[in-house]
Formats: structure tokens, sequence, C-alpha cells
């Protein structure tokens, strides 16, 4: 992106990233991407009551072009998913993704032909937040967290190694379907 | 087809058309021979605007629209058809978030409905009716809040949003008390309700009351008689009496046309025929006497959910009919609402019959006469009428709801048609579309 | 056509045992589902000993006059608007249902748009709100297997109606009612789009809730609802339309 990805791995690189970790967490820009029931208690969070201001990021912007988080509050339909991709790929890098609500997370109680069954079949998602809908503490635990995912995201080389390292687990995982255990 | 804009080539899967833009130079001189401004703006489906996923297709001449179209149905859920594949009680789950501002309106016209096909309209106790008309104003005014709060968002005014939102959290606080949640309840059943109302619920609602009585003239003072607020508003999205018969156009949109058609009064249902309330209307057929109705409709509401808190009286909130009402003896564990220590005790330790009939009950449900049945009551947004079939099985056959806010959108083409492109906002506002009730 | 006409027609034993009760509910509406065995599980052995029951479900039938209440006169002016217009009733009007408080015109659908259009002008009908179209697929009802089910309601003289019209599966053309109804617009493309019944005469129907692109119609019957399984730590719970059902 700039100069930082150019660094080389060391003492230098982890500082800068601590330092650009900081900045960026202390002033997400969520983009306004209310789809249905989430999106209500989405608003919720930003009024009076919740005040998201406290963490930065009262400002919901309709452009996506200046957003970097984009907050998929309820059921994506397939005819939206198109729409939603394209609103993703508007966004600048660095950009995150939580997927608000069961809904957007897996399709939640919608087990049907309109509803796309979670929101990562179509976005890499940072946050899965569980409920229908989820109370607005719950929205702002989850924004607390994604502000740790930050703080402690990587940059240039090390932001490869990390990439590499998580497709490797990834390729590794257990299909939730050879999980064993109890049903809990 | 092979055009300049689209060429073709054949492959193993069939044709594959390349679409590009047409020629820079052929657009420039279209647009310089048909010598006007005209532009197609494309607003949504992902936009500012709090109407949810709503897509506005409007051609614009310079500032005028000359003509506007809505593109709907990105929320889609398909909730009719999975109705289908549940029983009855579990329908009021999945009603309850279609207009997910109006949980207890759906819920209502539902349960209507398959009470009116079970033939025990009359055997739903007085209790049960009186909180659900409460609930139901309580939802009017927690629905017409965010509507004023939303809309005044959309012209600008962030502080009417804090305000209206502030005042609904007071009311979610209520149904959280009584429901357990703050949004999608599903707390109405047919029959009746879930469970009683909890210990304090009277109390906490007569101090929201008192609350709101002292809320309400906020709204007055910050907005209507603010002169930016009505410049805004006034003699924006047009629509007479002619207009909304035509477009079927229903509540705060018919009554600011100057018709008082309610279908508390018109059709009571829940015994609204015995509150103490009135009809506002306004004959300025525009967004501002829309925005007045809506604060009148919600000192109306005060007025009828003390009338109900007079009321309430001890008993049964669901049919005596054992093979419809759940066996819903709830209490508060450690885990959560659940079933009760104490019912849990009797079907698995004292009483075999009760277990298979709370078995059958749950899994299997209750089954309904064939016939169909039409159910409608006065939501915040018009006439919300629920059409429900059944095949004489333990699910809906089908299930269809006539939901305000998809009729109303209609008009938004008559509304904005010849105005200018900052009004359309403002006359979206004051229909007040909620996209979960539009797509469904 | 023949075999439900003689099941549709008055009745005279009945309605004389009947002793014309207003409001009547006929017994002899169309079979819509066999009901085989109690309790509607089909997958299985036969546990209960119910499993040879054969029931046939069937909606409630025509009923007599007197209808009850308003709806005689509603049906009196109706007909006799028809009438006026050199249409006979009896061609217009199928059947008139009246079930749970609520009267129903079984329309024959070349003539819906002249009956819709007589019952919003005649002063003494003055049905001027349509509240829309919903679509009602019935597989088991051979001939007339798709439903269009208008609910119609006079503020005037405060009433609301019902009229139902059928188109078979193999020719699904229903006429449009907007040019009656403009509010009937998006209603009747959302019947397209869910029951791929097409109103002839509508001014643009496309779909509107599905993409531009879908196939098929997701509210027939015939539809799947689409769900899939959901798999967790080895176990796979089917999509709600696959498990075993009790209706």
């Amino acid at each position: 992106m700039g100069l930082e990805e150019k660094l080389p791995s060391g003492f230098l690189l982890t500082t800068v990233e601590q330092a650009a970790g900081w900045v960026r967490k202390s002033s997400v820009f969520p983009a306004t991407f209310g789809l249905a029931c989430c999106a209500i208690e989405m608003m919720t969070t930003g009024a009076g009551r919740y005040d998201l201001a406290r963490f930065g990021m009262e400002v919901f912007r309709g452009s996506p072009r200046q957003a970097d988080l984009m907050i998929v509050a309820g059921r994506v339909s397939q005819k939206m998913a198109p729409v939603l991709r394209q609103v993703y790929d508007q966004m600048p890098n660095p950009k995150w993704v939580i997927s608000m609500g069961v809904c957007a997370s897996s399709g939640g109680m919608f087990n049907n032909y309109a509803i796309v069954q979670g929101v990562d079949h179509v976005v890499p998602v940072d946050i899965y937040l569980p409920g229908c809908p989820p109370r607005p503490e719950m929205l702002m635990d989850s924004i607390l967290k994604l502000h740790q995912k930050i703080q402690s995201s990587k940059l240039g080389v090390n932001a490869e190694e990390a990439a590499r390292e998580a497709e490797e687990a990834a390729l590794k995982a257990l299909p939730t379907i050879e999980l064993k255990g109890l049903l809990r | 087809m092979t055009t300049q804009s689209a060429s073709a080539r054949e492959t193993t899967e069939g044709t594959v058309y390349t679409v590009t833009g047409g020629d820079w130079d052929e657009v420039v001189e279209a647009a310089a021979k048909a010598d006007d401004e005209r532009l197609v703006v494309n607003m949504g489906p992902q936009h500012p605007s709090t109407h949810g996923v709503l897509r506005l297709i409007l051609e614009i001449d310079g500032e005028t629209v000359t003509e506007a179209r809505c593109g709907i149905g990105y929320l889609h859920t398909g909730i009719e058809k999975n109705l289908e594949f549940r029983t009855w009680t579990q329908g009021t789950t999945f009603v309850t978030r279609m207009d997910y501002l109006t949980p207890f309106f759906n819920e209502t016209a539902y349960c209507l409905a398959v009470e009116k096909l079970l033939g025990i309209e009359d055997q739903v106790p007085d209790r049960a009716s009186i909180i659900r008309v409460m609930l139901m104003e309580l939802n009017r005014l927690s629905s017409h809040l965010v509507a004023i709060a939303t809309g005044g968002m959309e012209l600008g005014a962030t502080t009417i949003m804090i305000y209206g939102f502030r005042d609904r959290e007071l009311i979610l606080d209520l149904y959280e008390l009584i429901t357990g949640l703050r949004m999608n309840h599903a707390y109405i059943r047919p029959g009746g309700l879930a469970q009683d109302l909890p210990p304090g619920a009277v109390d906490q609602v007569r101090e929201f009351v008192k609350t709101m009585r002292k809320n309400l003239p906020q709204y007055d003072k910050l907005a209507t008689g603010n002169p930016i607020f009505k410049a805004r508003m006034q003699d924006v999205g047009y629509l007479d009496l002619a207009g909304c018969m035509a477009l079927g156009a229903t509540g705060p949109i018919l009554r600011s046309a100057g018709l008082p058609h309610d279908l508390r009064k018109a059709q009571p249902y829940c015994g609204y025929e015995s509150y103490d309330f009135e009809i506002p209307t306004s004959d300025t057929c525009d967004s501002y006497g829309r925005f007045l109705i809506r604060l009148e409709e919600m000192r109306q509401s005060l007025n009828i959910v003390e009338q109900c808190l007079d009321r309430l009286e001890p008993g049964p909130v669901m049919v005596a009919d054992k093979k419809i009402a759940w066996p819903a003896q709830l209490a508060l564990g450690p885990d959560g609402l659940g079933n009760s220590l104490d019912h849990i005790k009797k079907i698995m330790g004292t009483s075999m019959e009760a277990l298979i009939h709370h078995f059958k009950l749950v899994t299997e449900g209750f089954r309904v006469p064939a016939g169909q049945a039409y159910a409608a009551v006065e939501s915040p947004k018009g006439e919300l009428g629920a059409h429900v079939v059944s095949d004489g099985g333990t699910r809906p056959f089908r299930v269809h709801f006539r939901d305000p806010s998809f009729t109303n959108l209609q008009s938004m083409a008559a509304m904005c048609e010849g105005g200018q492109v900052a009004d359309v906002i403002v006359a979206v506002a004051s229909i007040d579309p909620v996209m979960g009730g539009v797509d469904r | 056509m023949s075999e439900r006409d003689e099941q549709n027609k008055p009745n005279p034993e009945q309605d004389l045992n009947a002793q014309n009760l207003p409001g009547q509910r006929g017994e002899q509406g169309e079979e819509i589902r066999v009901q085989r065995g109690m309790f509607g599980a089909n997958n299985g052995g036969d546990t209960t000993g119910y499993g040879g029951l054969v029931r046939s479900v069937r909606l409630p039938g025509a009923a007599s006059r007197p209808y009850g209440g308003w709806f005689d006169e509603v049906a009196d002016e109706l007909e006799g608007a028809l009438e006026e217009q050199d249409l006979l009733p009896e061609n217009a009007i199928e059947k008139t249902v009246v079930d749970r408080g609520e009267i129903t015109f079984h329309i024959a659908r070349e003539h819906l748009l002249r009956v819709a259009r007589t019952l919003r002008d005649d002063p003494a009908l003055r049905f001027e709100l349509c509240t829309g179209v919903s679509g009602v697929h019935y597989p088991a009802d051979k001939g007339r297997e798709l439903h269009a089910v208008y609910h119609l309601r006079s503020i005037t003289h405060n009433r609301l109606i019902r009229l139902e019209v059928s188109a078979p599966d193999d020719d699904p053309h229903v006429p449009s009612l907007v040019s009656v109804y403009p509010t009937n617009d998006w209603h009747e493309r959302e019947t397209y789009d869910f029951f791929g019944l097409i109103f002839d005469g509508h001014p643009a129907l496309t779909r509107i809730m599905m993409p531009d692109d879908w196939q098929g119609f997701p509210q027939r019957k015939d539809y799947p609802l689409g769900g899939i399984a959901v798999e967790y730590k080895g176990a796979q719970i089917p999509a709600p339309d696959q498990r075993r059902s009790y209706s």
C-alpha cells in the first residue's frame, strides 16, 4: 500500500504495525449496510443510549469509498448478494466485515430458496456475531473485539506471513461434519 | 444479436455476450441532440437513507424528477414459503420478522386469522386481548417514533433522530420486560399469549406513560413549528384521496387526505370498539400532515395504553382448550427462560399422559380445519392483512401477508414525479416503508 | 369438470335437512388433499395400526341461500347489476361460499374484469379498495390448480368480500385488474413472480421480488423450499421440507 509494505521484518516493522493498528482501530468508519431487523439495532447502537461515538465510530458513511468496516446487518437475499459484493469491492483496503446476526452468519431460521446461507459465501468475514437480533451491547462487544484484531493486524512481509499461516491452518481444519464431540 | 456495446461469441457453454459501455462520442452526440439535462439516477439499494434496501430509479431533468420507479425485492426472505413447513404456533416466530418495526401487529394479524380458522375468536380470554391491544399500541408508538426519527435524519436533522431513539429505548425496555426480547418477540400465539405479564410490568408501563407524556411535547417544540421542517415537508409528497383509493394506500397516508378510515373503528378486533380514542386526520395530503397525524396518533395510543392498564384483571391469557394451548408454564432459570421445573417434574415424574400431550402438541402441533380466512389489523402503516389457508393439517397451507408498506410504496411514483430530487427522500420517509414488510 | 359441477349443484335434500340456516356452510368443496394414516408421517412402518385410513380433505363448499347478514344484499346487488349488463350471474359467479363469517365469490376468469368493475362502480356495492392479490396453489384441485384471491373492502358500506379466480396449471392466465384497481400493479407482479400466474393486460408483468433471471416460481407447491442440511459435529439436520412431517 505504502512505504510500510517495503519495510524489512523486524523491530521497525512491528513498531509501525502497532502505531498503524492503534490509529486504525481508533477511528473505524462503518458503511451503512443495514438490511433487516439488525439494522434497527445497529441504528440504536449509534443513537443516544448506547452511543457508539465513545469508540470513535458514530459516523456511518453512506459511500463505501469512505468506509473501512462493513457491518452486514440482516439477512442477505440472493438478489442482494451481488450488490453486497460490489459494495465490498468498492471499499478501500484495509477493510473488515462484521456479520451481524444469525441470518448474515449462517442463514439462520430462513433456510430457504431466497436467502444466502451465510454472508461468508460472498465476502470474507472477520467477526461473526450471533443473536436474532443481537443486542446493542453485543454489537459493541464485537466491535471491541474487532478493534483488538485491528490493533494486532500485520503489515508488509508480516502480513504475507500471517496470511500464509492462516491459509495453512484453514486447510488443516476439520470440516464441521467431521468434528466430534457432544452436540452443544 | 451483436451490437456495438454487446459483442457475442460462441463457446461450448453457449453464446457469451461481452457487454461494454457504448462509445463515448455516441453518448455525447445523443445527449447534445436530446437538448436537455435528462439523467437516470439510481439510488440504492445500499444508500444512506434508513429505509433499508430500497432501490429508487429516478429520471431527472435538472433538479426535477420526471419519472420515479422503485426496485424492490432485495430483502425477499421467503417467509411465506417457510411458514408452510412449520406448525401453526411456530408461524408467529416467522411473521414477527416480516415488518420488524411492527412485530406485534404481524403476530396479531396472523393469530386472528388462525383463530378465525379454528373458530375460537370468542374463546380468547379478555386479559389476552387487553394485553394484545396494549402491546400493539406501544408498538404503534415505537414504530411512529422510528418513522419520525429516521424521517428527521433523512432531512439532515440528527437531533430528532436521537430523541426518537431515546424514547423508543424506553418502549423496548418494556418489551424486554414483558416478552423477554427487544425485537422479534413471537409473544402473541394462536389462542392467546405465550405467557402472562411478569410482576411489576403494569407499574413500569404506567411509569412509561407518564414519562412519554412529558417527552411527546418535545417533538412539537423541536419540529412542529420549525420553519425549516415545515418548508421541507409542506406540500411535498402530495397524494389526494382519489389517488389513495386507486393506489390502495391506507394508514397515515389515507388519513392525511382527510378520510378517517381506521380499522380499529371500522372493523374492530381485539375489543377495540370498547376503547375511547380518536382518529386524527388532516386535509393537507402532504408529508407534514402525515407527520402531524403520527404525532397525534402517539398521544391517542398513550390514552389507549392507560385504558388497557385500568382494565387488566387477573385471569388466563390462553384459551382453555388444551388441544391448542401450549403447556406454557415458563419460568426463569439460570440458563434463561424455559419450562418451569414444576412442569418438568409433572410430565417427567407423575403423568405420562401429560408428557405425551406436551410432546405431541409441541412437535406435531394442532390441526386446523380446512378453509381460508382473512384478518386485518390497523398497523401504524395501514391495513395489515393476513390471508391464511389451511388444508386441515398441522401446518399452514399458504399464508400471505398484505403488507401496508408494500402497497403504500407504490404511491412513491405519484408523490415524487414532478417534484424536486431532494423531495423524493421526504416523500419516501412520509410513506414510512419498512423493507422487511415490503419484501417479506 | 362435470363431476365437480355435480357436487357443487344445490342439493335440495341436504338444504332441507339443514333447514336453510343462515350462512349455511357447504360440505362438498374441492378436494385439496388426501390424507393417509392418522398422523401424516409416511416413512417408517405402520406402528399405530391407523396406517390404512384414507380421508379426503375438502374446502368448504358452495353455500345456499340465504347467506345471512349483508351477504344476501351484496349477492343480490351483484347479480342484479350483472343482469343489467346482459351477463347471466350463473355464468360469471361459479359459486358462492360462506364460511367463518366471510363470503367468497368464485368468479369465472373470463368475467373477472366485468365483475370487479361492477363491484367498484355500483353505488350499492362500492368496493373501492382492493387489498391485493394472494396466489394459492392447490396441486390436487385438478384443472383449477392456481387460485388468485382478491379481498375487496368497501369503506362506504364497511364490508369486506373475497373474490376467487382459478386457472389450470397448463393455461395459467387470469385477466389483470390493474385497469380497475391500480393498486394491484405490484400485487399481480408479486403473484406472477411466486406462482407463474400470468395476468393478461398488466402493463408490465415482470418479476418483482426474485432476481430477473430466476428460474421457476418459488412459492408453488411443486417448488422445493430450497433449504440446505445443517451439518455440525457429525450430525446432520435436514432442511425443514426434508424432515419427517406430521401433517
